[in-house]
Parts: C-alpha cells; structure tokens; sequence
C-alpha cells in the first residue's frame, strides 16, 4: 500500500517538475525593478570644485534632514537646471562622489614649515592667526602708499590672492573687499591655470 | 505604450568617458585598476562591475590613424537572445518599456544567456555567479528619469526618449550628415533581433565591425530551436508519458505483486 502511494507521489511531482522544467511555468515573470537610491534624499545644490567651467551638480544625501538623521552622501550628478551643464558633466564631474568621500581627502589644514619636508596637522584658529601674521608683515613692509611721482596709490605688490571657479558671488564679493581693502595687486584666478 | 530608446551619435562622441563613471557611480560599482596595453581604452573588454565601455577602434584614414568611438554595452534587442536562452523563470524581464533587465535574485548563473547573446554583452561573476549587465538604469527609468551615461555626456552624443522618436532623430542626423559630404552614413538598428533600443548613428553603416558591432546580428539557431521546436517536443514526450501512464493504470490497474516474490 505504501509503495503505491510513494509511486503516485512520485509521478505527481515529476509531472510538476517537468512541466516547470519545460515551459509550462504559468508564474507571471516577476517584473520587479530596483528601488531609485534617490527617490527620498535631500537634494542639495552645488558647484563642482575642478575647473573653470563651473558646472552645477546635485548632492543627493541620506534623510529629510530630520534632527535624528546623520546625513551622508549617496549620489552625485549633473544639476539639470544649470545653463552652464543642463545635467551634463566630464569624467571628473562624474565621479565626484569618489572625490567627496574619498579617505584621502583633506579635512583639515596642514602646515609644511619652512625648510621642512613633512605636512603637519595644524588648527584652523592656528592657521587663520599665522596667515593674518603673516599677511600683516609683509604688507608692513610692502606697502607702497604714493608712487615716485607722489601720487597716492596705496598698492601692495608683496602679496597675491587666487580665486576659484567655483568661489560663489557672494565669496567673490568678500574676496574683493579683502583684495581692495589691502591694495593687492597681483590678481589671479584658478580659471586660466 | 511608447517604449524607450538610448541613441548613440558615434560621430560627436569625443571619448571622454563620462558615461563609463557615470554608470559605475550609479550603480555603485568599484572601479578595476586595468594594465596598460597601448590603448585608450578604459578597459579592455566589459566585466562584471563594468557594463559600459567606449572603444577606441583604430581605423586608418588616408595613411592617417584614427579612432571610431563606439560606446558597448546591451543593446536591449526587440527579441533578446539572453531572454529566449534564459531557463530560469523571472531571471531576464523584458519590461513594458522595452528594456531588458536581469533580476539577480531569480539567477541560477548557469549563463546560457551569455551563449544567446548576439552582441556579447552579459558576464558571468566568478564571485557571485550571477551574470551582469547594463540595465537600462531601469530603476531611474522606471520613474521618468533618464539613464545616468546619457544624462551626463557632454556632448549631446547620447540621447534618451521614446524609441519612435529617436529613430527619427537617428534618420534626421544621417541626412544632416550625408548633406555635409558623409555618404555613408547610417543607422544602426539590427533587424535580426527585431531592432534594438539601442541606435547608432554610424559615419560609415556599411561596415558596422570597423566600429566593434556585428554585421547582422541574430539569435543563434541552437537556442532559437533549443527553446521553439525542441522545447515543444520535449514536452509532448513528457505529456505522452504521463498520459501513457495514467491509461495504462485506468486499463491494467496497480502493479501486482507475484505471489512467488517473496
């Protein structure tokens, strides 16, 4: 009696698994696709740090920026509102997620002495306080008030400033009261390196 | 429904690789540190991890070498081989929008795909035994966005919409190029798999290999009948079988046992 059940037992299920096997599969094909990473982040605005084009991108970070939330960077892509990239960017451009979070990255000052081969960690309240030391003196002793002819010109040649492509309106406007507030004159900008 | 298309102006593509990182940074993919072998090229074939790749195929040109860029990747064919190879149910989809996505999690790597593919494209992971390849950005497409290489490329030499579309602009550009003294220009839309959701716009259509693509690609005729005629077959022998079997029980009953047998 046993056998007979185990032998129709086993023809019902080799039924089952040939028809599986061959076609007869009525399951519908599970048309699932991946979740969108971005469909919630918060979705910031940004300038990319390379060169001079000034592409806008688009940060996409964890969370609403919720009080419990320890936002992180999950994507990085072309801002399609810009008139400068519409969306677009270079290899560069591309992989600046990589750049962002990248372990190698600079995320404090660090300070070569002279003479020295070796970059040390220095503290942000340091390193403003030496660079404005250091800014002073040299415009102590450069200082150029009035020319040969006595006319009043109030330059300083001793000191340069750089700016950036990605430096905002409101950084450039900073950096030009700083610039003009201490007659500097060598002017520079990372654009035409 | 109107299904969707990536279209590959092969002329304006300068190789920058934007698309190549694109792609590998959206779908959170490491990148292979490759050897040099006197090549532009990124890597030298697709892998795993690595679904896109521009190939710098060297071409000479009035005694003057040049390359003919080509992006390589799925192809998303109308009639995809992988599809009619693939023996595990909800492996490879074929979506309403025309692309053909791979869902790892029905997977059984035994790459029978990579056999039906007519392009190449799919590769099979030694680590996770599964095969991978270009999905379309089926997740982003899936909610209106475009796929990640064609929202970044620089120069407007990919584009993204509907495939109707986009095979009139593939046909428009040809005519804008013959016009300007490029007579063999052409689209590249294979009709051996039924067209592709991937076009070309070709400078020179009547040698698609000088560009890496075949000529007339097809699906092979091993897997058209392994998974046609032969399957049918298959299964009416089987059918046969059972119902063989259940006749022969209708008409002589259980197996008897001989008295004698034990």
């Amino acid at each position: 009696m046993d056998g007979q059940m185990n032998r129709r037992g086993f023809l019902g299920s080799s039924a089952a698994l040939a028809a599986t096997a061959l076609g007869f599969d009525l399951r519908p094909a599970a048309a699932m696709v991946r979740e969108l990473k971005i469909s919630r982040t918060t979705q910031t605005q940004s300038v990319c740090p390379y060169c001079a084009v000034g592409c806008s991108v688009v940060i996409h970070t964890l969370g609403d920026k919720a009080h419990n939330v320890k936002p992180a960077i999950v994507h990085i892509e072309g801002d399609p509102a810009s008139p400068i990239n519409r969306g677009t960017l270079c290899p560069k451009g591309a992989s600046l997620k990589e750049f962002v979070l990248s372990d190698r990255r600079l995320t404090r000052p660090l300070h070569r002495a002279p003479g020295s081969s070796q970059w040390t960690p220095i503290e942000w309240d340091d390193a403003l306080t030496r660079m404005a030391r250091l800014i002073k003196d040299s415009r102590d002793r450069g200082f150029v008030a009035a020319d040969s002819q006595g006319r009043t010109v109030n330059s300083l040649a001793t000191v340069g400033m750089i700016g950036g492509c990605t430096d905002t309106n409101e950084v450039n406007y900073l950096l030009g009261k700083l610039r003009f507030g201490l007659g500097i004159v060598p002017y520079e900008n990372q654009a035409r390196l | 429904m109107h299904t969707v298309a990536k279209l590959i102006d092969t002329t304006l593509c300068i190789g920058c690789k934007a698309c190549e990182v694109a792609c590998q940074t959206w779908n959170d993919q490491e990148f292979t540190l490759g050897t040099f072998d006197g090549s532009y090229q990124t890597l030298p074939d697709l892998a795993p991890n690595f679904w896109n790749l521009i190939k710098f195929n060297e071409f000479e040109r009035g005694g003057k070498l040049s390359w003919l860029m080509s992006k390589y990747q799925c192809m998303h064919c109308v009639d995809p081989g992988c599809l009619r190879a693939c023996p595990a149910p909800g492996a490879i989809v074929h979506l309403k929008n025309g692309i053909v996505d791979f869902n790892h999690d029905n997977c059984i790597g035994c790459g029978y795909c990579i056999t039906g593919c007519p392009f190449d494209v799919p590769r099979l992971s030694p680590t996770t035994k599964k095969v991978y390849k270009c999905s379309l950005c089926s997740d982003r497409t899936a909610v209106g966005l475009e796929p990640a290489c064609i929202k970044t490329c620089p120069t407007n030499c990919l584009t993204f919409g509907t495939r109707e579309d986009l095979l009139e602009k593939a046909q428009s550009r040809t005519a804008e190029l013959q016009a300007d003294g490029v007579a063999a220009a052409g689209v590249y839309n294979p009709a051996g798999v039924g067209g592709t959701h991937v076009l070309y716009v070709l400078a020179n259509a009547a040698r698609p290999e000088d560009y890496g693509l075949p000529r007339d690609p097809s699906v092979p005729l091993a897997v058209r009948l392994w998974k046609g005629p032969v399957k049918w077959l298959g299964s009416l022998v089987v059918a046969g079988g059972i119902l063989g079997a259940f006749f022969h029980y209708v008409r002589y009953g259980p197996k008897k046992e001989h008295a004698d047998a034990e």
